[in-house]
C-alpha cells in the first residue's frame, strides 16, 4: 500500500484540459465557408470550387486551431472526424443528386394516363404511357423469381445443411461466386442461345428474359439465404433433433422459419436488384409498343428496355424526340419509385417475421 | 417407462480420433448418474452416445455395444431418430425455439414429428410437462408469449419440459446447470429428484456438490494423459465415490488434489 509509481517522472495531470468552446466546429465553418465564396468570385472557379476549397479549409483549420489550444489527440480526432463527414457527404452526393435529376425530371410526367396508357399508335407529343411496360417487368421479374427463388434456396439448404465441408459443396460455392461475377449481357446471350437451340433462331420471348434474369438472380438468392442459414444457431438444430425430429422436418420447421425474415429480405432484395436489368431484356424480350401478356411469343416491353429505347428516339430538339425524352425520365421514376418500395417492403417483411424476443 | 442402459465396451471416435475408449457401464433405472471428471475427457461425449446424439458431428462413430432396455440402440436397422424419441436431452445451454412461444415450445417434440393433438390433449400435455418442469405457476399466465422473454433459468426448466412432454424413457442432461445462477441451479436440482421416480437420468456436471446431492451413482472420467483417449475410471454409488473411492485418482480429483 504504502509504495506507489515514481510520479515525478510523468508530467503532473489534470483532468480538465484547454478545450475549444463548443461554438468553435460552427465558426470554422462559416469561416471556411466565406474562404470558399472568396476564393470562387476571385479566380471564378464556379460551384466546385466553392465547395472543394471550403471543404478542405475547415478539414485543415479545425485541427490546427485544435493543436494549438487544446493537444495533439484531439486535434486528431477532429481531423478525423471530419474526413469521415466529408467522406459520408461525397459518397451520398451522387445518390442524392441522381434522385434530384430523376424527380425532378420524371415527376411532371407522372399521371393516371402515363400509368394506364400504352404507346400504341402515339405520335409526336401525344399522351402516351408505360403500361405495357408495366405489365411487362412485372410478368417477366414474376416468371424470373418463380425460377429462381426454390432453386436459390434449395441450393441453400444444401450447401448449409447437407452438403457442408463436402467438396461437392465447395465447388458449388465456388460457381455461385463465380456467377455473381456474370455480367448481365453475357446471362443474355445465353439465354438467346439456348432459346435459338431449342426454338430456332430469331426467338424472341419474355420467357427467355425471365431466364437471364434468373441467371443473375439465383446467385444473389443462394449467397444471402447461406448467411442466413448460417446465423440459425446449432443448438437448435441438436435441440430438435433430441425431440426425436427428423432432420428434414428440422429444416423445415425449425431452421427455414427462424431464417425467414433474413431469406425474404435477401429474395425482395435480389428482386429489386434485377428489375432493373436491361442488357439481357435488349436481346431477348425486344421492345413492342402494345400490350403482350403472353410471356412465350412475341416481344414484350419492359421498363428498363423502354427506358432505353425511348431515351434513344429522345435526342434532338423536335417534338416526338423531347416528348421521348420525357418518358424516358418518367419511366425512369416509377423504376426507381419500384426498387425503392420493394427495399421498403424487404425491411417491412424483416420486421414481421424476425423472431421475436418478447422483451 | 424407465429402462436401464448397458454399455459394453465402447469406443468412440471423431473421424480417426479415438477420443473414449472401452467404456463399460450399467446405467440402472429410475435413478440418476452422474457423471463428472475434466474438461476434454469425454463425458458429454459419452452422454452423446447414449441417444445417438453425437452422429450430428460429421465423421463421429461408435464402437461397442449399448443396450436400452433390451434394444441395442447400434444395432442393424435402428432408426436414430427413434431412439432420439426414447432417449430426451437437456443441454448446456437453453435453447427454446425462437419462433415459437412458451406453449409451442412444450408441445415442439410432438407438434414437429407432426402429431395431430386435440387442443384439450395438448393443452392437458403441455400442463403437465410444465408442471414436472416446476414452471407452471410461472408461466401459466402468458403461455403465448416468446419462449425466448424468460429467464436463464426458466428457459431451462421450458427445456425440460420441451424433453419431458414427449415422455421419453431416459433424460440424458449435458451441465444442465452450468449456466444458472443458484437459485435457478436449485429449482433444477429439485426437479431432478421429482423426475428419477419416473425416468433413468444421466447427468454431466461439473459441480462436485451437486453430483453428491442429487445422484445415487457416480461415474468419473478422466483422462490418461494429454492426447490420450478418456477413459471411465470408477463407477460407483455416490456415497462410496465421496467418502471411501477405490481409485487414487477419483479421490485427487474429488478432493481438489488434481494433477
Amino acid at each position: 500500500m504504502s509504495s506507489t509509481f515514481p510520479s515525478s517522472t510523468l508530467p503532473p495531470r489534470s483532468l480538465t484540459a484547454n478545450a475549444l468552446p463548443r461554438w468553435a466546429p460552427l465558426l470554422v465553418a462559416v469561416v471556411s465557408a466565406g474562404l470558399g465564396v472568396l476564393a470562387s468570385v476571385l479566380f471564378s472557379w464556379g460551384v466546385a470550387g466553392l465547395v472543394l476549397v471550403a471543404g478542405s479549409a475547415m478539414l485543415l483549420l479545425l485541427p490546427l486551431w485544435s493543436a494549438v489550444v487544446e493537444n495533439g489527440r484531439k486535434a486528431k480526432d477532429r481531423l478525423m472526424t471530419g474526413l469521415v463527414w466529408s467522406t459520408l457527404a461525397v459518397a451520398l452526393l451522387p445518390l442524392v443528386s441522381l434522385l434530384w435529376k430523376v424527380i425532378s425530371k420524371g415527376a411532371p410526367q407522372i399521371n393516371g394516363d402515363f400509368l394506364t396508357y400504352t404507346m400504341r399508335n402515339v405520335i409526336l407529343a401525344q399522351q402516351g404511357g408505360i403500361y405495357h411496360a408495366l405489365i411487362g417487368t412485372l410478368l417477366v421479374t414474376v416468371m424470373a423469381g418463380i425460377i429462381s427463388i426454390p432453386i436459390g434456396i434449395f441450393c441453400a439448404i444444401y450447401l448449409i445443411e447437407y452438403g457442408a465441408g463436402s467438396r461437392l459443396a465447395q465447388a458449388i460455392t465456388f460457381l455461385v461466386d463465380v456467377m455473381t461475377g456474370i455480367p448481365s449481357i453475357v446471362a443474355g446471350l445465353f439465354a438467346y442461345a439456348l432459346l435459338v437451340a431449342l426454338l430456332g433462331p430469331g426467338t424472341q420471348m419474355a420467357f427467355g428474359g425471365a431466364i437471364a434474369l434468373s441467371l443473375l438472380m439465383i446467385p444473389v438468392v443462394v449467397r444471402s439465404t447461406e448467411e442466413m442459414l448460417k446465423l440459425v444457431p446449432n443448438d437448435l438444430r441438436e435441440a430438435a433433433y433430441a425431440l426425436g425430429v427428423p432432420k428434414w422436418r428440422t429444416i423445415a420447421k425449425v431452421v427455414l422459419p427462424t431464417a425467414l425474415s433474413g431469406i425474404i429480405t435477401g429474395v425482395t432484395l435480389a428482386i429489386a436488384r434485377v428489375i432493373g436489368e436491361t442488357a439481357p431484356l435488349v436481346i431477348i424480350c425486344g421492345m413492342t409498343d402494345g400490350v403482350n401478356t403472353n410471356p412465350f411469343s412475341q416481344a414484350m416491353a419492359t421498363l428498363p428496355v423502354f427506358i432505353y429505347s425511348t431515351f434513344q428516339e429522345g435526342t434532338g430538339t423536335s417534338v416526338s424526340a423531347i416528348a421521348n425524352a420525357d418518358r424516358a425520365w418518367g419511366a425512369a421514376l416509377v423504376l426507381i419509385v419500384i426498387v425503392m418500395a420493394l427495399n421498403l417492403l424487404a425491411r417491412f417483411i424483416g420486421k414481421i417475421f424476425a423472431p421475436k424476443t418478447g422483451r | 417407462m424407465a429402462k436401464s442402459i448397458d454399455v459394453s465396451g465402447l469406443n468412440i471416435y471423431y473421424g480417426d480420433f479415438l477420443a473414449v475408449q472401452d467404456v463399460n457401464v450399467t446405467i440402472k433405472a429410475r435413478a440418476v448418474t452422474a457423471l463428472i471428471g475434466p474438461s476434454g475427457c469425454g463425458k458429454s461425449t459419452f452422454l452423446r452416445t447414449l441417444n445417438r446424439m453425437h452422429e450430428v458431428i460429421p465423421g463421429a462413430r461408435v464402437e461397442g455395444d449399448v443396450v436400452l432396455g433390451s434394444d441395442a440402440i447400434y444395432g442393424p436397422n435402428v432408426d436414430p431418430v427413434e431412439v432420439r424419441r426414447t432417449v430426451g436431452m437437456v443441454f448446456q445451454r437453453p435453447n427454446p425455439f425462437p419462433t415459437m412461444s412458451i406453449y409451442e415450445n412444450v408441445l415442439a417434440g410432438n407438434r414437429l414429428n407432426n402429431r395431430k393433438l386435440k387442443k384439450a390433449d395438448a393443452d392437458a400435455i403441455v400442463e403437465k410437462a410444465l408442471s414436472g418442469a416446476n414452471l407452471w405457476s410461472e408461466v401459466k399466465d402468458r403461455l403465448n408469449k416468446p419462449g425466448m422473454g424468460l429467464s436463464g433459468g426458466q428457459q431451462q426448466r421450458l427445456c425440460i419440459a420441451r424433453a419431458i412432454a414427449v415422455e421419453p424413457q431416459v433424460l440424458l442432461m449435458d451441465e444442465p446447470c452450468s449456466a444458472l445462477d443458484p437459485i435457478s441451479t436449485a429449482a433444477v436440482e429439485d426437479l431432478i429428484h421429482e423426475l428419477k421416480t419416473d425416468y433413468t437420468i444421466v447427468i454431466v456436471t461439473h459441480n462436485m456438490q451437486q453430483a453428491a446431492r442429487v445422484s445415487e451413482y457416480t461415474g468419473f472420467f478422466n483422462l490418461k494423459a494429454a492426447g490420450q483417449p478418456g477413459h471411465l475410471v470408477e463407477f460407483n454409488k455416490t456415497s462410496k465415490m465421496f467418502s471411501t473411492p477405490e481409485q487414487e485418482s477419483t479421490e485427487a480429483y474429488i478432493s481438489g488434489r488434481f494433477g
